[in-house]
């Protein structure tokens, strides 16, 4: 395997008394798409939002392409090391968080110029064609109250591409949306791993594991139980979990 | 079945005259205000035993000192829009303070949001203006007046502005953040647009009700529309023509600025709804 785009060691999470991840360790490697399942409350999420630190670790390291952050800091140097991560890793939330006084075209410039200062030709440029990509080109002056759900996640997984980001999480991209609606999300996130881009996604669509993943991993209370090519972590799982999760799911 | 529907007698039912609802509102209100002006008509007269005074008005004074008493209303206007200005600055400091976890300026806001809201008004402005100066500091009372206006609505609108940012989803902060944006970028560029348009109406009605408590001030004898109100009648025992021709105005100014704040939320209820339709 090529040296991992993210490492997590040793991640330990908790919420009060609840232990949510419990020493989880990952290495995803550069290009790999990744499909992250699992009964509700195994920690999908919290590992995703610990990634690019929505959620402060309460132990262990992660690195992306290069930055290497260790949880439980406080310090300034922390915070912008932080930032540098985040610039580097896009997500996609299962409830869209468009900025809704915005338009689709400013919601896709505003971390470029903002964060990265970048000039506004160059980002408006990029945005168009990542719309284009998205297959929104006629809708980059509309606000997103306007749009259905599937269009709304399209925008924000171009949204999130407009940082050029080196690895995209997913989280449940498809859940909130109309059955009707999910095919034209998934279509877009086939076609970015086509192109090489690096993902984590938590998700439900055992289709789309199965064509697009190049690995599966089934996580239980907070653990990593099972993983493997699509083939065998979903047509022949050895963990008895895994096995009753399928069945309920397929 | 609809042709025999049509054979039968039709029941000559008792047609009440059917008023539409908007028209009796339009004619009671005429009647309320017509009631209202008759009590200071001056008309005397007797209903059998029972006499019917209503109150007679200097209309002398009245066309006399309306005008100097009028031009207290620019400085009314003037004391409420630096006011407003003042106390929604430090409104929203005082919120950001009290969301933010930085212990000395939390409680420092707490600490002033409490004492504001805990004492009156009327004296907050004695203290600024009569008892500021035995320690030296000396200010005018458009000074003073300000100063206590500000200070007192700041309090009770930061808890406005508190509301309508925590009114903003907690997504919106995560995307921002899983964008790289600091959270002061974020709160900047994110939230607060969107608190402002939720608030925007509670911040009017704040105005509306500084401009009246701008009277406040003719205490400390700055020279307003009370102050003058009261300086025009106080002599003249013209208590009841001085107070009106000033409660017209203070009436008048409400009524425009409510005017204006319905067509400001009927445009921003547009812009939305022109959102919604691309
Ligand atoms: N901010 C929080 N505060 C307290 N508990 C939390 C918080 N976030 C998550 N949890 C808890 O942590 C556990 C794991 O949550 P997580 O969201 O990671 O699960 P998940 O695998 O994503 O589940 P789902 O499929 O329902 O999204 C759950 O029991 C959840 O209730
Ligand atoms: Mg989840």
């Amino acid at each position: 395997m090529a040296a991992p785009i993210v490492q997590v060691e040793h991640l330990y999470k908790r919420f009060g008394e609840l232990e949510v991840l419990k020493g989880v360790n990952l290495a995803v490697a550069p290009r790999e798409v990744l499909c992250l399942i699992g009964r509700s409350g195994s920690g999908k999420s919290t590992l995703l939002r610990c990634i690019n630190f929505l959620e402060e670790p309460d132990a262990g390291t992660i690195s992306v392409a290069g930055i290497t952050v260790p949880a439980g800091e406080r310090s300034g140097a922390h915070k912008r090391h932080l930032r540098e991560l985040r610039e580097r890793v896009g997500m996609v939330f299962q409830q869209f968080n468009l900025f809704p006084h915005k338009t689709v075209l400013e919601n896709l410039i505003e971390a470029p110029l903002v964060v990265k200062r970048q000039q506004r030709e160059s980002a408006v440029a990029l945005a168009e064609a990542l719309l284009a990509q998205v297959g929104l080109a006629d809708k980059r002056d509309v606000y997103p109250s306007t749009l259905s759900g599937g269009q709304q996640q399209r925008v924000a997984i171009a949204r999130a591409l407009a940082m050029q980001p080196q690895v995209m999480l997913f989280d449940e991209p498809t859940s909130a949306l109309d059955p009707e609606l999910t095919g034209e999300v998934l279509e877009v996130m086939k076609n970015l791993a086509r192109n090489g881009m690096t993902m984590l996604v938590v998700t439900h669509e055992m289709g789309f594991a199965r064509e697009v993943a190049d690995r599966v991993i089934f996580m239980d209370g907070g653990l990593f139980v099972e993983e493997g090519t699509p083939e065998q972590c979903l047509e022949n799982p050895r963990d008895e979990r895994t096995r009753r999760f399928l069945e309920r799911v397929l | 079945m609809a042709s025999r529907a049509s054979k039968l007698p039709t029941p000559s039912a008792p047609r009440r005259l059917r008023v539409p609802f908007r028209t009796a509102l339009l004619i009671w209100w005429c009647i309320w205000l017509a009631l209202l002006l008759f009590f200071f008509s001056g008309v005397q007269f007797s209903i059998g035993p029972i006499q019917i005074r209503t109150i007679v008005l200097n209309t002398n004074f009245i066309a006399e000192f309306w005008p100097f008493i009028s031009r207290g209303v620019l400085m009314t206007l003037q004391l409420a829009l630096v006011s407003i200005v003042c106390a929604s600055t430090l409104a929203l400091l005082a919120a950001l303070a009290r969301l933010s976890r930085v212990a000395p300026l939390n409680s420092l806001a707490g600490l002033y949001i409490s004492l504001m809201r805990g004492t009156p008004l009327f004296l907050q402005f004695l203290f600024i203006y009569a008892a500021l100066p035995r320690v030296g500091l000396i200010f005018d009372a458009f000074t003073s007046a300000a100063i206590a206006l500000s200070l007192n609505y700041g309090a009770y609108m930061s808890e406005i502005f508190r509301a309508g940012i925590q009114a903003v989803g907690r997504g919106q902060t995560e995307a921002a953040y899983a964008l790289g944006m600091t959270p002061w970028q974020t709160m900047r560029r994110i939230v607060l647009p969107q608190a402002f348009r939720i608030i925007t109406p509670d911040i009017g009605n704040q105005f509306i009700a500084m401009q009246k408590d701008t009277s406040l001030a003719s205490a400390i004898g700055l020279g307003e529309l009370m102050q003058l109100a009261r300086q025009a009648g106080n002599p003249r025992q013209a208590f009841f023509e001085a107070l009106i021709v000033a409660a017209l105005w203070y009436w008048l100014l409400t009524i425009v600025f409510s005017f204006g704040q319905s067509l400001l939320e009927k445009r921003m209820a547009r812009s939305d709804r022109h959102q919604e339709q691309g």
